[in-house]
């Protein structure tokens, strides 16, 4: 069990926000539609703060402008995977920026084990440290 | 003065112009109100208080002389160069609005001078900036100087590294979009002990803040030596990232006496894993120079507190306006610099401060004379330096942040944080669920301006942590006039 104040994963922007209703979901994606932004969702069993790149679930959907369309996209990941972390992530193909824009949580497991912080100890007093994620102990597809 | 003539037209080139002896600037050709400037021109404008019954332009001619090529009398050396070139041109000299007869303040003028590329050796704020400021600040013609705003042509800033990381770059280390960042400095700024130091760091960052920060003056003192401090914080750090799940910084500031001591500070830092240094500026524009390039090749961000600015940016009359240490700032290549918070405990004139933010965020400004910004800039791909809003802000004013400053932007609230009345986690708990609530409110389309109080208080509903904060410092807010403020108001324009 995690000891943050949320005892959760904290990652992205929403996530000391109570769970994100369809209709707040809805919203979103409406802004970033409106930014002219591509919204993708993307999943994963292995949520370390450096795990990057999280699997897509398809491209980004650069052509796909309808809100309702792209919660249902939401929807099917989340019945395909419900026991894993999944992400709603714009991308901004603008000049200076070409970079995500915006990145929230749309479904968790169900238990969040969290991290456990490995310290080796090495010269003098440094020590060099490891985040361990205690879910990646099982293989991938078995952790939640 | 005696220099001051009724003939000011430039002389010709040749024998008279370099008789022994003194000639106003003017006639020495250092005011050319024809002048065209080329897109390769460096230029910069002035605001000048002349002496009582000088010649405004005079003035203006005598800072372009003695910032580029000019002493006070003719020398014929001149005529082994090709002098006209390296001339910088004074070419236009208007009266500042609201100064002179009739107002309060007495006259003053902006003077627009422009510099020949070749003055400047590339890649050097030091060189650049021995000229510009060297030595015009001190003139006695001038009773006060004030340098405004530069515009540095692109084939200038291509001779820059800009910042380390950039504002792009940084967001994708961390795995942070779409929010402003969130800090705190670490309070009291000095005496703790390196242990109770680290505490705080792990409060903070565990309660849900981004960054906590060393304050400017923390540096190896005999209360907590700079190794056990940079230990015990990235402890701290990486604790509160297992916490959590999520990347977390604390600006571990490597500031000291000699560059040797900084790289060495710096090299132990990144030994220790740290995402981000701090350096103050203070130390120097060759200095900060060198930890950009330090901090680009070891996968550093760079943080830079502003210490020391306010003495010569914040009178009006006098020094240089911050937005031109902005400029220089994102040419020496820091990824954070202090760049004010409109409502917090220090300094800052919500349109000034726009022209701030813009000048080390965008990748093109247009001219925008209300917010302060008198040349449009081509940043030439020079990546986004961060503003961090720091000092005397709070989690009851999420709105006017956002609205403010936008997403681009490290909010620190240190006393805002650390006072807390639960404690420090719950602290950083009310500062990042009053930024979310906020961003998702923005984002649904709310005007937040005048629904951010329902919808804080709304939040608090549920969240403990921000209705203790919000009943704690309801009634704080700092209300004084600015100092800098913009001397073009806009006005309703008549078409017809």
């Amino acid at each position: 069990m995690m000891t943050n104040p949320n005892g959760i994963v904290t990652q992205g922007q929403f996530s000391f926000l109570p769970p994100l209703t369809d209709v707040q979901i809805t919203a979103q994606i409406k802004y970033a539609l409106g930014k002219g932004w591509a919204l993708s969702v993307e999943y994963t069993d292995d949520p370390h703060p450096r795990n990057t790149y999280w699997e897509m679930f398809g491209a980004p959907m650069f052509d796909l402008k309808d809100p309702a369309g792209i919660l249902m996209e939401i929807n099917n990941c989340r019945k395909t995977f419900p026991n894993y972390y999944i992400r709603v992530m714009a991308f901004s193909s603008v000049r200076g920026v070409e970079s995500p824009t915006m990145c929230y949580i749309v479904n968790r497991p169900k238990n969040e084990p969290g991290f456990g912080l490995v310290r080796q100890e090495t010269n003098g007093r440094n020590i060099r440290y490891t985040i361990h994620s205690y879910a990646t102990d099982k293989p991938e597809g078995e952790r939640y | 003065m005696s220099q001051l003539s009724s003939n000011n037209e430039t002389m010709k080139e040749g024998k008279d112009r370099y008789k022994a002896g003194v000639l106003p600037y003017k006639k020495m050709g250092y005011w050319q109100p024809d002048y065209q400037p080329k897109d390769t021109d460096l230029l910069a404008m002035f605001r000048i208080t002349p002496q009582p019954g000088s010649d405004p332009e005079e003035v203006a001619a005598a800072v372009a002389g003695e910032s580029s090529t000019a002493t006070w009398t003719v020398v014929w050396t001149d005529r082994l160069t090709a002098c006209e070139l390296y001339r910088a041109k004074a070419y236009r000299v208007d009266q500042v609005p609201n100064t002179g007869e009739g107002t309060k303040t007495e006259a003053q003028y902006f003077a627009y001078i422009a510099y020949e590329l070749d003055l400047f050796e590339g890649g050097s704020i030091a060189n650049l900036t021995a000229s510009i400021i060297g030595n015009v600040f001190g003139m006695k013609a001038v009773k006060a100087l004030r340098l405004e705003d530069m515009r540095i042509p692109v084939a200038y800033l291509k001779t820059f590294q800009g910042p380390a990381t950039g504002v792009i770059v940084e967001r994708e280390r961390l795995d942070k979009f779409g929010r402003p960042l969130l800090g705190a400095t670490t309070k009291p700024k000095l005496g703790l002990s390196g242990r109770n130091y680290g505490r705080v760091v792990y409060e903070g960052l565990k309660g849900g803040l981004d960054f906590m920060k060393d304050d400017e003056n923390i540096n190896s003192q005999a209360f907590m030596h700079w190794r056990d401090r940079f230990l015990y914080c990235m402890d701290a750090v990486n604790k509160a990232s297992a916490a959590t799940g999520e990347v977390k910084g604390h600006y571990l500031n490597v500031t000291a006496g000699t560059m040797e001591e900084m790289y060495r500070r710096a090299e132990f830092a990144k030994e220790l894993g740290s995402v981000i240094i701090m350096i103050d500026l203070v130390i120097g524009y060759t200095a900060i120079q060198s930890m950009a390039l330090w901090a680009r090749q070891n996968d550093m961000i760079l943080h830079l507190h502003r210490a020391g600015n306010s003495t010569y940016s914040r009178q009006k009359n006098h020094g240089m306006n911050f937005r031109v240490i902005c400029k220089w700032m994102r040419m020496a290549g820091v990824d954070h610099i202090h760049a004010g918070t409109v409502v917090g405990k220090l300094e800052g004139d919500p349109a000034m401060i726009k022209g701030f933010y813009d000048t080390l965020l965008d990748d093109h400004t247009p001219q925008n004379l209300e917010h302060g910004l008198f040349f449009e800039q081509d940043w030439a791909s020079l990546n986004k330096c961060m503003p961090v809003a720091s000092g005397g802000i709070h989690a009851g004013q999420m709105h006017q942040l956002l609205t403010y400053l936008g997403d681009d932007v490290v909010l620190q609230f240190g006393g805002g944080t650390i006072g807390h009345p639960q404690g420090i986690q719950a602290g950083a708990v009310a500062n990042r669920v009053a930024l979310e609530a906020m961003v998702l409110a923005r984002n649904e389309g709310r005007d937040i301006w005048n629904e951010g109080p329902q919808i804080l208080q709304d939040a608090a509903k549920w969240c403990g942590p921000l209705r203790a904060a919000i009943d704690t410092w309801k009634d704080i807010s700092f209300n004084y006039e600015s100092t800098d403020t913009a001397d073009f108001v806009p006005t309703a324009t008549t078409s017809f």
